[in-house]
């Protein structure tokens, strides 16, 4: 297929501005159903519902319906969800729409035009497909990285271009110098959104001004963080966006090679990649002379490992180059000696994904959002004892209060907030003291966490802290590389005294020893894994220090987590002898007949927790 | 030197033309193994063998890259490897519990497979669907917001398959 130009592109967007049916153009298919297919839509049974759409379309023989795949729109507690658009009516989401609700819909909406009202999702799901939303609505959502998943087909090259997509490339190609470029991200203030925070523009810059005839961009799609799901999501719902981005850092720094670094665990992620990747080239907007233009540029995907310390950037060059991802000393750093010793720009996806839109819509747009430091929106992952779990994305400075409380529906099964983590195995804790605070990159570090990735898991009075810390200390054993002794010793040495506050052998000296030992790793680790792997605990300690003292001086885990801390007993009074709880019992310790009080056998419990979870009459004391 | 014959085991022709492909690219070991591992399921001591050789590159540094990655894998798992997702929101929502209940169901641990090759149990770190946590996977399927209770039929449905 011929190379086609911007007004090529042009005129497909005028040739479809009707609307997004893009394969319809016959004026009776006017009603569209999108079903979406993320990994997570699928999980939940997306594929089946698309076939019983299909099926139920064909039965009741209705001719003016299409229906898509798009990526997610994020409702992971609602999924698998379809949207229906009918000419002249709001368009309208639906949830948990499994076979049987499929062919409710079809029935009631789409043919007796009657909203199925049980299935519909109206707030928090509306703020994110509002088009453009002004200043003054009570919205508390705002898609720019997010703007086209669960909108477009992303196997579709077409329905990106409607949406302005590679505009923003030729935009830059023929209309911008490189410097140009920089300056515009200069004026959005956007800054990394992998975790540091570092100014884009400004690592742009250092290898823009490197001389060097071979340069690479490489898109960090290793999302490591567990907990974190945006990168994947985005890269499945709009794969377009982020290669075009990395074509237009390609032309700001002189690089005429992309490398797509991302997790061998997301297949779905990588699909629509190479698909996404193979349309654009037909379309000559990859390869040689781009769109018609002098530039150059094209891709290769490598896949990580599961290992990760491979998201930190000299580890990451290290495993392309096929070698065991270990990090090295920095300086010199990437952008001006990276892959294979040239300039190299790392950036993650999400970053990536705001590239276009600041260059369509200007930095001065971009910086209107935000706070005075943190401009833009940031998305995050939204999971964990939450009603709504999901992906959101909401500008720089909304406060956890309205993350949580107002689009996350508050804490599941009625119980209470105990703490937000956010930054991952990096980060911290955010208590109740926090929840009013407007989050950005600046505000979460003053509080000992940090933005991280985007992760925010929430969690609430039955997790215990000490526990938690814990878990992110343990991952970190096993994530170490182990190249340095700091770290390598430092976060085994924390596990081990964590592990003995879990079991009861607590002693005060220890939290101080902790801390000792999280400063010096903060200071003499070698990488960013080692340097923040104190975080998680450190800030636990600060926050929650009385209930980690519990376990120290009583003995006592008032979550009920740590196994070795807790007795499970039957309250006589309440319990009724139902026979539920001793049937559940995995190692039959639990004594009693019918209708008579039961009893546990201490020394035999495993403290598995079963007859405490099934006992309906909270007879079942854990203690 | 290409092939030699002190390796016995055969490669597909689509794996055999990828490791051609590859070969004069800088950095491919790890591509390469990738593609070992999607043919075997593992990477036998044999494939690694024949890799070096087919590479020039020392086993040495082949098996320093498998060991260092968490996704490759040195013994053969089970027909059909159970996956439970041990990351933060899993880990919150009941993923060890998971675990905990496969080996009751199974009797055998983690990263060890049943007498009859069907099975084998694998804790990993986050497959990005923690909005559906806790969650496992099995053969590439994703089982989502999983109960206890739920694990014998589901068991019993890849038994039959
Ligand atoms: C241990 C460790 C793990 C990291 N993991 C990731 C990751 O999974 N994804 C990512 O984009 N950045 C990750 N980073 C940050 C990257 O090193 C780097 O700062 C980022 O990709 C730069 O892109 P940005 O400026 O667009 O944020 C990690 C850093 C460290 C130290
Ligand atoms: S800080 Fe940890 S992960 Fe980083 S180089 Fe040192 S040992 Fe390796
Ligand atoms: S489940 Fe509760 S009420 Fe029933 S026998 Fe057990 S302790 Fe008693
Ligand atoms: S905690 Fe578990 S082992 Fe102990 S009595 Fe209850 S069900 Fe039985
Ligand atoms: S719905 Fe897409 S990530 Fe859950
Ligand atoms: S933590 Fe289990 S899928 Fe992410």
């Amino acid at each position: 297929m011929a190379t086609k130009t911007r007004e090529d592109l042009r005129k497909i967007r005028e040739d479809h501005k009707a609307g997004m049916v893009l394969e319809n153009k016959e004026e009776e298919k006017n009603i569209e159903i999108i079903v979406g297919k993320g990994t997570c839509g699928i999980a939940a049974g997306a594929d089946k519902t698309f076939d019983a759409i299909i099926k139920e379309i064909e039965e009741k023989d209705i001719k003016n319906i299409t229906v898509r795949h798009a990526g997610c729109m994020g409702l992971c507690y609602a999924e698998p969800t379809i949207k229906v658009i009918i000419p002249g009516q709001p368009e309208t989401l639906y949830g948990n729409v499994d076979s049987e609700a499929a062919r409710k819909i079809i029935e009631r909406h789409i043919i007796y035009g009657r909203q199925v009202e049980s299935l519909i999702f109206d707030k928090p799901a509306v703020d994110i497909f509002k088009e453009e939303q002004d200043d003054n609505s009570d919205y508390k959502q705002y898609r720019i990285v997010l703007r086209n998943c669960g909108v477009i087909d992303p196997e579709k090259i077409d329905e990106y271009i409607v949406r302005d997509g590679y505009s923003a490339l030729g935009k830059v190609l023929f209309e911008m110098s490189p410097d140009d470029v920089i300056n515009e991200i200069k004026k959005s203030g956007l800054r990394g959104r992998g975790g540091a925070g570092f100014p884009t523009w400004m690592k742009w810059s250092f290898s823009k001004s490197v001389k060097n005839d071979k340069k690479y961009i490489i898109c960090n799609a290793d999302e490591g963080d567990p907990g974190a799901y945006m990168d994947r999501s985005t890269l499945e719902g709009d794969p377009h966006s982020v290669l075009e981005a990395m074509a237009i850092a390609g032309y700001a720094i002189g690089a005429n090679e992309g490398i797509i670094y991302i997790r061998a665990e997301y297949p779905l992620a990588i699909t629509k990649l190479e698909i996404a990747i193979d349309q654009a080239r037909e379309y000559g907007l990859f390869g040689s002379n781009i769109m018609g233009s002098k530039f150059n540029f094209d891709f290769e995907i490598r896949l990580g490992a599961g290992a990760f310390v491979c998201g930190e950037e000299t580890a990451l060059i290290k495993s392309i180059e096929g070698d065991r991802g270990m990090p090295i000393p920095k300086p010199p750093f990437p952008a001006i000696e990276g892959l294979w010793g040239r300039p190299t720009i790392i950036n993650n996806v999400e970053t990536l994904a705001n590239i276009p839109v600041i260059i369509n819509k200007g930095g001065d747009w971009f910086a209107k959002l935000g706070t005075e430091k943190s401009k833009g929106t940031k998305v995050f992952a939204l999971t964990g004892k939450i009603k709504n779990s999901g992906l959101i994305e909401v500008p720089m400075g909304t406060t956890l209060r309205e993350i949580v409380f107002d689009i996350g529906g508050g804490i599941s099964n009625g119980k209470a907030f105990k703490a937000v983590q956010t930054g991952g195995p990096s980060g911290g804790v955010l208590t109740e003291d926090f929840l009013d605070t407007p989050i950005d990159f600046d505000s979460l570090v003053a509080v000992g966490s940090m933005m991280g990735s985007g992760g925010m898991i929430v969690m609430d009075e039955d997790d215990c802290m000490v526990d938690i810390a814990k878990f992110y200390l343990e991952f970190c054993v096993e994530e170490s590389c182990g190249k340095c002794a700091p770290c390598r010793i430092g976060t085994k040495k924390i596990y081990e005294l964590l592990d003995k506050i879990s079991i009861g052998n607590g002693e005060i000296e220890d939290l101080q020893k902790i801390k000792d030992m999280g400063e010096a790793m903060k200071k003499a680790s070698l990488c960013g894994l080692g340097q923040t792997a104190p975080n998680p605990v450190l800030s636990v300690i600060k926050a929650f220090e009385e209930e980690i003292m519990e376990h120290i001086n009583d003995k006592k885990c008032r979550a009920g987590k740590c196994k070795d801390l807790v007795t499970y007993t039957i309250d006589e009074e309440k319990c009724i002898g139902c026979t539920v709880c001793a049937r559940k019992c995995p190692v039959n310790c639990i004594e009693g007949e019918r209708k008579m009080v039961h009893i546990i056998d201490q020394s035999h419990c495993i403290k598995c927790g079963a007859c405490f979870e099934v006992c309906k009459f909270n007879a079942v004391i854990v203690s | 030197m290409a092939e030699v014959n002190t390796s016995t085991i055969e490669f597909s022709k689509e794996l055999s033309s990828f490791i051609e492909k590859w070969k004069n690219k800088q950095g491919n070991l790890v591509m390469i193994l990738h593609k070992v591992q999607g043919e075997f399921g593992y990477i036998p001591r044999n494939a690694a063998i024949k890799v070096s050789h087919m590479l020039d590159t020392p086993l040495a540094k082949i098996y320093g890259v498998i060991t260092f990655y968490n996704f490759f894998k040195l013994e053969k798992p089970g027909e059909h490897n159970i996956q439970v997702c041990t990351g933060t929101a899993c880990y919150l929502k009941g993923g060890v519990d998971l675990i905990d209940e496969l080996e009751i169901l199974l009797g055998i641990g983690v990263n060890t497979v049943t007498d009859d090759g069907l099975f084998s149990i694998e804790s990993v770190r986050c497959i990005g669907c923690c909005g559906l946590a806790p969650v496992i996977l099995i053969d590439g399927e994703v089982f989502g917001k999983l109960e206890k209770d739920q694990l014998p039929e589901i068991i019993a449905k890849f038994r039959d398959k």
